[in-house]
């Protein structure tokens, strides 16, 4: 209830100041909505809306995959912890855009670049996360694995995953989020298509109906993907923590 | 046949000073009986559970197992996968040849078969015990280890247990070892007792005990007692020298 007042007092106020100014840079709510139907109904906006989710998807799986694989092992092996953590340093505190022009100089104004650009923004941050999962799986648990020789396949899915699963919605909760904002500078700088270029192209018409249409869009969609895939994973892995309450 | 022979085992302190838990300690145990190491809190019992499991290799000596030496153990704490129901943390010990074996019994003799869907968050300890009895029991061991299995337990769930342990070591003729500082337990419990001294430990008594049959209440007291007297001696004994 109170989520759907604030919203609401939110649209009114906009309405309101664009009332107020009556200017094409601050269109009001009616007309945002009807460039997004009009978007729609040709068909543009779901296309768009398309392409740079396909590149979210990608990027965002092998930031996972590639970060989880790296932070566990840097949690498990000192060695190699010490060894990598300068690179990691240097990694975090690269500048997005740094990164996201390399990618396009050395690999060229293609799809490759765009999602290995936004994958290695995205990189560093779910290792850091999933090193700290790893730091602090249970020594004992560990041991009892071994004693009753569990295999290798048995012991990642029933022992070191469960343990990892709140590091895990961690990071892929604040990856997405990272994900999709980076992906369209991406396509800001070299694609040809997706909500990002949209953007690009809109920004130098000046044209705000559509910029707020795109962007609204692209935020109700990632909290649709966050509430109906997200939240219901998560709920899943604590399953056994709800239970103790 | 379980042979234990640790020359040297020693660790490192938060400080860095390496501090000795084992000297010369040798252990005989003939397959399919049942021995108990009985030593002062503190002693090292666990460090030699952890090295007759072969779950710490960081010794001097030598460990040989029971053939074919399918392993099932007790730790001090249940240790039980707390993301994993009652059922699947009992199953998931199973090796892969006994994966779809039937339980019932061995879950009915434990009183577990109401709290199998349950997680191991929503059991009392005495509870939880079982359980880790319970996985240890049904991989079908050739080799028991058991660390304090029924310490911190009310006297009748302990002495349940207790009987149970009896019953299934029995039935499987697993070689048993059992780690305990209680000495009443382990006269009613095992065929041989081990008595260890303090660090750096070592066994200074080894006595056989008379068949479990002929053991009652009042025999367990008495034995209990004429051991104690003995144990005294050997460690008097031992730090005399």
């Amino acid at each position: 209830m109170q989520r759907f007042l604030s919203l609401a007092v939110m649209i009114t106020t906009w309405a309101i100041a664009a009332a107020l100014v009556h200017s094409r840079l601050l269109p009001s709510p009616l007309t945002v909505g009807a460039t997004t139907l009009a978007e729609i109904r040709s068909g543009e906006l779901p296309f768009q809306m398309a392409c740079t989710l396909g590149r979210v998807i990608g990027s965002f799986a092998i930031a996972m995959l590639l970060g989880s694989t790296m932070g566990y092992a840097m949690g498990r092996l000192k060695p190699l912890d010490r060894f990598a953590d300068s690179w990691l340093v240097v990694l975090i505190n690269m500048p997005a855009l740094v990164i996201i022009i390399f990618a396009y100089i050395w690999i060229g104004l293609n799809e490759t670049a765009a999602i290995l650009a936004v994958a290695i923004n995205k990189l560093p941050n779910v290792i850091v996360v999933m090193r700290e999962g790893a730091r602090a799986l249970d020594p004992e648990i560990d041991e009892m694995a071994r004693a009753f020789q569990f295999s290798r396949i048995k012991r990642i899915r029933h022992v070191v995953i469960p343990q990892l699963a709140p590091y895990l919605a961690a990071s892929s909760r604040s990856g997405l989020s990272i994900v999709w904002k980076i992906v369209l500078v991406v396509e800001l700088l070299g694609r040809p298509n997706g909500v990002g270029f949209v953007l690009g192209s809109a920004f130098s018409l000046f044209d705000m109906a559509k910029i707020l249409s795109y962007a609204i869009c692209f935020i109700v969609l990632m909290l649709v993907i966050e509430s109906l895939v997200v939240q219901p994973l998560e709920r899943r892995a604590n399953r056994w923590r709800r239970r103790l309450a | 046949m379980l042979e234990l022979r640790i020359d040297a085992k020693s660790y490192r302190s938060a400080e860095g000073t390496p501090i000795e838990v084992v000297r010369d300690l040798k252990l005989q145990l003939e397959a399919g009986s049942f021995g108990a190491l009985i030593g002062p809190s503190g002693c090292g019992k666990t460090t030699i559970l952890k090295i007759a499991a072969g779950l710490d290799t960081d010794f001097r000596g030598e460990v040989r197992r029971p053939e074919s030496g399918r392993l099932g153990m007790v730790f001090q704490e249940p240790r039980l996968l707390a993301w994993r129901t009652v059922d699947q943390n009992i199953r998931l010990a199973l090796p892969p040849e006994r994966a779809g074996v039937d339980l019932t019994d061995l879950i009915e003799t434990l009183g577990l078969g109401a709290h199998l869907a349950l997680y191991p968050g929503e059991l009392s300890l005495g509870l939880a015990r079982r359980v880790a009895i319970a996985r240890a029991f049904a991989v079908d061991p050739d080799f028991l280890l058991l660390d304090e299995p029924f310490v911190s337990l009310d006297e009748a769930t302990a002495d349940r247990l207790r009987g149970e342990l009896i019953a299934l070591t029995e039935r499987t003729k697993a070689t048993t070892l059992l780690v305990t500082h209680d000495l009443p337990e382990a006269v009613q419990l095992a065929d041989r007792l081990f008595f260890l001294c303090d660090r750096p430990t070592r066994i200074v008594l080894e006595q056989e005990l008379p068949p479990r049959y002929t053991r009652s209440k009042d025999t367990v007291t008495s034995i209990s007692d004429e051991m104690r007297a003995l144990a005294v001696q050997a460690v008097a004994g031992a730090h005399g020298n």
